[in-house]
């Protein structure tokens, strides 16, 4: 069971209207934007359920173009990302969809391209109190909550890939508290997402990413001035 | 780590401590963080809870939907003539919460207690109470993380999100919350807390979640005013001896499965309930047309 914080429950702070609606789709935009890595040119939304139903008058298109613009959740700009993305010649639709039955009532999946052309598709939920889950980046699914110090790494489904991104670890004195491996098939690509107890270096990343079969690494984490 | 308030409380029992402290411990625990550092964070959040107050009471503001603004102001002018039918402690914590939800809405600052459409609850309650017994600003950040350790557990064995559990699960949750961190504030027992928590969730179970044009706005500012009221009357309760007849973690249990077994129009998809209405309806299509 996920290691609830206090601040999970009186927190985020946000900007309004609603913590799963505003707070939570920022969110799960805005580590979107921490995986691309880039300024994005154009994201295309695909909003279900609840999302579907009600996104105008909760803010959340704005919530969700902010998120991608890398704003956190008390940004007072918020109200006026819409605006300020067009002012940056960010391309963004909205459209939306029927819930599948496996889906969170909450469930927003975009994809989003970055200035040197690299995209990245992403699904995520927002479950409650500005909490996420995301569920499939680049059609594998996934299951983290970018609660905790997240590290993504994008790879080949080769033997010795896990044993060196720990080994750094461990030699870095950072502690695992989840570890899971994603992948379609045998062999092809995958995803090793690890959850830490510390902060993840930006030296320590470039030397796990330095492994042959690893083509990336991304870091997600919500750590901010508010949290 | 606690799940359930029966280990809650016996947590506080073996410890000898308050339910904030147990819940501040933990956090330093699970986050490797010193415990100056995890109140003065709440400390932080509880500055901009009172700058969202203060906010909603210098002018009306205007709603994403325009279907609230200046409510707070109008029953503060009740509690400043002394007319307010709810009496000084009441009246206030019904139109700070009002006031807040307007700050919410009109999407200024806010911080989700537990969420954005219940968030006027915790806060406006406890500065009422805050004036009115004079606690100190270290005091009301106890009170937070007791509310927070009631939170968790509600998170974890039903929902907090409206669009899960209906408004029972957000405004619901709050006035639990604010019942449990009153009755500590108020020098009770953990048990008492706790019975104050179940009485605030029972009073409003199966509370739908159906928002006039799916806004954060009618009804939920009045179930705001209402949540607040909710939490100060079961607080009451519980300070006088007045127990739970359900123990808490059959009452959150309880809330979660009527939420699961609430329709998918009425939790926050404005498919049914209030949002449905005639006058609803049109006020979505104005709205839409707008």
């Amino acid at each position: 069971m996920k290691k609830l914080s206090a601040f999970d429950i009186i927190g985020p702070v946000m900007a309004g209207p609603s913590s799963s609606h505003t707070a939570g789709a920022l969110r799960i935009a805005l580590i979107a934007c921490r995986i691309l890595k880039e300024p994005v040119v154009q994201v295309d939304f695909l909003l279900h359920g609840s999302f579907s139903d009600t996104y105008k008058g909760h803010g959340t298109d704005r919530a969700l173009v902010a998120g991608i613009m890398g704003y956190p959740t008390d940004h007072p700009d918020i109200p006026r990302a819409l605006a300020i993305a067009s002012e940056k010649k960010i391309v963004y639709s909205f459209e939306t969809a029927p819930l599948t039955p496996s889906m969170h009532p909450n469930t927003v999946s975009m994809t989003a391209q970055g200035a040197s052309g690299r995209r990245l598709s992403l699904e995520g939920a927002s479950i409650g109190g500005g909490e996420v889950i995301i569920t499939r980046i680049n059609g594998i699914e996934v299951s983290f909550t970018g609660e905790y110090p997240t590290l993504i790494v994008q790879q080949l489904d080769r033997p010795g890939v896990a044993a060196h991104i720990t080994s750094l670890l461990a030699g870095s004195s950072i502690n695992i508290g989840t570890i899971r491996m994603y992948r379609h098939e045998k062999g092809d690509a995958a995803y090793t997402i690890l959850e830490t107890d510390e902060p993840v270096p930006p030296e320590l990343i470039a030397s796990i990413a330095a492994h042959a079969a690893i083509s990336d690494v991304f870091l997600i984490s919500f750590e901010t001035s508010s949290g | 780590m606690f799940y359930l308030g029966e280990q809650l409380l016996q947590t506080c029992s073996q410890r000898r401590c308050s339910i904030s402290q147990v819940m501040i411990h933990q956090e330093a625990d699970l986050f490797s963080t010193p415990e100056v550092a995890i109140r003065q964070r709440m400390h932080d959040q509880w500055q901009v809870m009172q700058q969202g107050i203060q906010l909603s009471l210098e002018k009306p503001r205007t709603s994403m939907g325009g279907l609230i603004g200046g409510e707070g102001i109008k029953l503060m002018h009740r509690v400043h003539n002394n007319t307010s039918l709810c009496g000084q402690v009441t009246g206030k914590a019904v139109a700070y919460a009002m006031g807040l939800l307007e700050v919410n809405a009109s999407m200024g600052i806010v911080v989700a207690a537990p969420t954005g459409g219940s968030c006027g609850i915790l806060p406006g309650t406890l500065k009422a109470l805050q004036e009115t017994f004079e606690w100190s600003d270290d005091q009301v950040v106890s009170g937070l993380f007791n509310a927070a350790a009631i939170g968790t557990i509600i998170f974890h064995n039903a929902t907090v999100s409206g669009a899960e559990g209906g408004c029972q699960a957000e405004t619901g949750s709050a006035a639990a919350m604010t019942a449990s961190a009153i009755c500590e504030l108020m020098g009770a027992t953990p048990e008492t807390s706790l019975h104050a928590a179940a009485i605030a969730l029972k009073n409003v179970m199966g509370q739908v979640c159906d928002p006039v044009a799916g806004l954060v706005e009618s009804p939920c500012q009045k179930r705001n005013g209402l949540g607040a009221a909710n939490a100060l009357i079961s607080a009451e309760m519980a300070l006088a001896g007045i127990t739970s007849i359900i123990p808490f973690d059959e009452v959150v249990a309880a809330m979660g499965e009527v939420g699961r077994s609430l329709p998918e129009t009425l939790r926050e998809t404005a498919r049914g309930g209030i949002a449905v209405t005639p006058t609803a309806c049109r006020l979505k299509k104005q709205l839409a047309d707008r």
